[in-house]
């Protein structure tokens, strides 16, 4: 790199304190007169050999070592809010982000975590870095929350829990985790699955593949060919299960299927991995929404699993999540944790204090926790009224016949509509409803009056574009 | 290898005893070597303990400070509610007062816009997105470090798959900067490497180059065409001026390097547990800033998304308001002032104890540390005996001294080291092979 400019430093051999302390002052550059170049080959003319002084080697170089970066192709979720952002048509709607609105299309700041921030304020907590781990307070309510305060596996002590970066963050710790400590040993994704999902375990050098997921035929599981790919991966690979409310499909397996795929997770010697992005969004239950995760704690498997505050307390923005693993002992379980705390140490050192504040205040107080309940089931509730009213308005509006019933049997914020990329794109072009190319929408970004033009929406799509 | 040999010899075993057992090969980590001071200073009882640990300031008291600037900005934003619709706009605001404050506001990069400007979870964060970036667009170049630096610096590199080397910046004698053999290792290294400076306040030396010196290191910088990369943790704590804190970057960009600096408002806002920092590459053109943007959040998306907002959104207000930065300017030039009495305190305590060995580099060393001299063996003796905590290569956060205390930790200091003599210490000559420890126990 920049071999050319050896010959200054040969030529000019006094370029040392000598030489400098006749050029007092300071070299005020403007960076008019610079231009990007960069060529090995190319021998830099704006060196002047002959000059030793400071004032040419100033005017020289000032190449970009990142000259030839291209711009990163735009986040296919976040960039669909950007998008929604630049339209100025004032029926636009926006089912891209997975981020809970209103019936008037607000976002929501929910009363338990103003209550939870006042009270925060008053106390006028310091702002000391948490330890590694996290704030010891919300690591013990979020494990509690996830499977249940009197489960087997917290009374023995047998959780790892670190406090996270929301879901994204909470993942990345596991996938490096698995990089680490299973060189080689693959993650199966569902497809589809999030998108930032192939994100992580790319970036995290962890190799993957997909399994059978979505049937568009029935617009429902496939479950054949889960069962069937599950059987065929790797003895000893970690299977990516959404623990509810599956993020971009909605459908979840159905507690019968659930036990059916323990079961093969367990003969084949893999290691579940739950990411729970949704708990209360599924049902409006925080406890029928860990079922899934408790069947396999229950059955005594080792597991992990990833959580998000992000959607069920509305803390976006605060970044709070945690990765639990579950051992087979207290002490693998301090192990894996130590592990996790050196994993994160290099990655931010410790994790963010208040959204960490607002969770355990909120989940820690009897009475604040009874109100978070109440307002789960109220978001989860408005989220069903819309699935219905949806239901209802393409039912009447499209006479083909088909059956919309997915959108009822879907759980969770998003519905996928089966609508392919260009059928999606129409809806935007043309209908100013901006949603993810794979054809799902977030209900949570839908309210009662909309219903009826989305409606119009998705059977013009579904019918006359293909 | 052997833990793939394990895997094999496990499937013997019966599906349901492997299936319980995955994590037998994970071994307990090694401790932090400074998180773990903390937490050894946490476990004590004693009444007198002193935690010289983890640089976080502490006021006379020895108490964490709100600074009354963080009070107002909490104030001003409380009841606004912070959705994730309004966190970007936010964390743009925080990147712009950022850049300005580290390159100055009336800087050219600035004022064409010719920076790429991310948001991240504190200096951390920015090193290693820095580093993942590094790694992405230049796999085969390395990093140097200085010899000493943060402990984690070398965590960062080595996690982001970067290879690193070191170079020589401390004197141990002269517990000063080894200028000389700094310059050398500059100009030994192949063009185009990537160094790693601290533009002041070095942790954990404590020791800066001159304003002399900068230039001269920039000029090398040049002439090899090494790229710069800041890491920003302590504007304003080692003059008690953030512009002048921020000379060596701006001696830097006067020579028309594009450098990359990493900022952290941990200390300098006491705002440790928010994680709040920022990223900047210089770049020649809007439209090359724009596409390293864009990079650098894809790799924040992978690792975490985005950053927090709470944090961004009391940093974006103080900088922001022209009332709130003015109190935060004359808090953050208390705070440095309150360690700089430290240090001088200290000094004359030890002098009054009748002290032989030089102790001017408690003087001479900047910032929020004070690379003490002392050995491992007497760290540990410190803790032991006296329950003074510091980490184990003799850095003790000036940060953690009050004036309550300095006196006991100055005789604890003289206890231990006046039957030691440790590398080249007062006579000015190496004893180093002749050292004599006499155990105290």
């Amino acid at each position: 790199m920049a071999s050319s400019m050896l010959s200054l430093a040969s030529a000019s051999p006094s370029a040392s304190l000598s030489m400098h302390d006749t050029l007092k002052g300071k070299v005020r550059l403007g960076s008019g007169n610079l231009t990007a170049w960069f060529h090995k080959e190319k021998s830099n003319p704006f060196i002047n050999t002959k000059s030793s002084g400071r004032i040419s080697m100033a005017v020289a170089v000032n190449v970009s070592r990142f000259e030839g970066i291209t711009m990163a192709p735009p986040d296919p979720i976040l960039g669909v809010s950007e998008a929604f952002k630049a339209d100025n048509d004032e029926k636009k709607l926006n089912l891209g982000v997975g981020a809970y609105r209103t019936e008037e299309l607000q976002p929501y700041v929910l009363n338990v975590v103003k209550k939870a921030e006042n009270l925060m304020l008053e106390r006028g907590e310091y702002k000391e870095y948490l330890p590694i781990e996290g704030l010891a307070a919300f690591n013990k309510v979020t494990a509690e929350l996830l499977l249940g305060a009197d489960n087997t596996v917290i009374k023995q002590q047998r959780v790892a829990t670190v406090q996270g970066l929301s879901g994204t963050g909470s993942l990345r710790l596991a996938a490096a985790l698995i990089e680490r400590y299973f060189p080689g040993a693959k993650v199966l994704i569902s497809s589809p699955t999030w998108g930032n999902h192939k994100n992580i375990f790319n970036d995290a050098r962890v190799p993957w593949s997909e399994y059978r997921y979505y049937d568009p035929k029935t617009v429902g599981l496939d479950f054949e060919g889960m069962i069937a790919d599950l059987k065929a991966a790797p003895e000893g690979s970690f299977i990516l299960l959404h623990g509810c409310a599956h993020n971009p499909t909605g459908i979840d397996p159905t507690p019968e299927q659930w036990e059916k795929i323990a079961d093969v997770i367990q003969e084949k010697n893999h290691i579940p991995f739950f990411d729970v992005a949704y708990q209360g969004f599924a049902s409006g239950s925080l406890d029928a929404d860990a079922a899934s995760v408790r069947l396999f704690a229950a059955r005594g498997m080792e597991l992990l699993v990833a959580q998000s505050y992000s959607k069920n307390l509305g803390l976006y923005a605060e970044r709070i999540g945690a990765i639990n693993v579950i051992c087979s002992s207290v002490d693998a379980a301090a192990r894996v944790k130590s592990q996790l705390k050196r994993l994160a140490r290099p990655m931010y050192s410790n994790p963010p204090v208040h959204g960490a504040r607002i969770v355990a205040n909120v989940v820690g107080d009897p009475t604040l926790f009874d109100e978070w309940k109440a307002e789960m089931d109220m978001m989860a509730g408005r989220i069903k009224g819309v699935r219905q009213k949806l239901f209802d308005s393409l039912s009447a509006k499209d006479k083909s016949g088909k059956d919309w019933s997915f959108i009822l049997k879907q759980i969770g914020m998003f519905s996928f509509t089966g609508l392919n990329k260009a059928q999606s794109e129409n809806m935007t072009n043309k209908w100013h409803v901006y949603m993810t190319k794979d054809g799902r929408i977030s209900l949570a970004g839908l309210n009662l009056a909309k219903c009826e033009y989305l409606a119009d929406a998705i059977v013009d799509s579904y019918h006359n574009v293909s | 290898m052997w833990r793939h040999q394990l895997m094999t010899t496990s499937r013997c075993f019966s599906t349901s005893i492997r299936a319980l057992h995955w994590w037998d090969h994970v071994c307990p980590a090694p401790k932090d070597p400074i998180t773990s001071v903390t937490e050894a200073f946490l476990a004590d009882t004693s009444p007198v303990k002193i935690n010289l640990g983890v640089g976080a300031y502490r006021d006379d008291e020895g108490k964490p400070v709100i600074l009354q600037c963080l009070r107002d900005a909490e104030a001003k934003i409380a009841g606004c509610d912070f959705l994730e619709s309004i966190s970007s706009a936010v964390s743009s605001k925080l990147v712009e007062e950022s850049v300005k404050l580290v390159y100055g506001k009336d800087s050219d990069v600035i004022k064409e816009g010719r920076y790429a400007g991310v948001q991240a979870l504190s200096g951390t964060g920015a090193c290693r997105l820095f580093a993942e970036f590094q790694k992405r667009f230049h796999p085969e170049s390395q990093i140097y470090l200085p010899n000493p630096t943060w402990s984690n610096h070398h965590n960062i590199w080595r996690d982001a798959q970067v290879q690193q080397n070191t170079f020589s910046y401390y004197h141990p004698d002269l517990k000063g900067l080894n200028f000389t053999a700094l310059m050398d290792d500059v100009k030994n290294a192949p063009d185009g490497s990537f160094f790693l400076l601290h533009p002041c306040a070095h942790n954990p030396t404590g020791v800066d180059p001159t304003e002399e010196q900068w230039r001269e290191i920039s000029h090398q910088f040049k002439v090899k065409n090494h790229f710069p990369f800041f890491d920003m943790a302590y504007q304003g704590f080692a003059s008690g001026d953030l512009d002048r804190d921020a000379l060596s970057i701006r001696i830097f960009l006067e020579d028309g390097h594009l450098l990359g600096c990493a900022q952290s408002f941990a200390k300098n806002m006491g705002l440790y547990g928010h994680r709040v920092g920022c990223l900047s590459v210089l770049c020649n053109d809007m439209k090359q800033a724009v596409a390293i943007k864009s990079q650098l959040q894809k790799i924040a998306r992978a690792m975490y998304s985005s950053p927090p907002v709470h944090g961004t959104s009391l940093v974006s207000t103080v900088l922001s308001d022209p009332d709130i930065k003015a109190l935060w300017v004359k808090e953050v030039k208390g705070m440095a002032n309150r360690i700089q009495t430290m240090r001088t305190n200290l000094q004359e305590s030890l002098w009054q104890l009748g002290s032989s060995l030089n102790w001017q580099h408690i003087t001479n060393q900047v910032g929020m540390f004070c690379f003490s001299g002392l050995t491992p063996k007497q760290v540990d003796w410190l803790a032991r005996e006296f329950h003074i905590y510091m980490t184990h290569d003799g850095r003790m956060s000036m940060a953690g001294v009050t004036t309550g205390n300095v006196n006991y930790l100055a005789n604890a200091i003289n206890e231990v080291t006046k039957y030691g003599v440790h590398t080249a210490q007062h006579l000015g000559t190496n004893l180093s092979s002749m050292s004599v420890f006499v155990h105290h126990s």
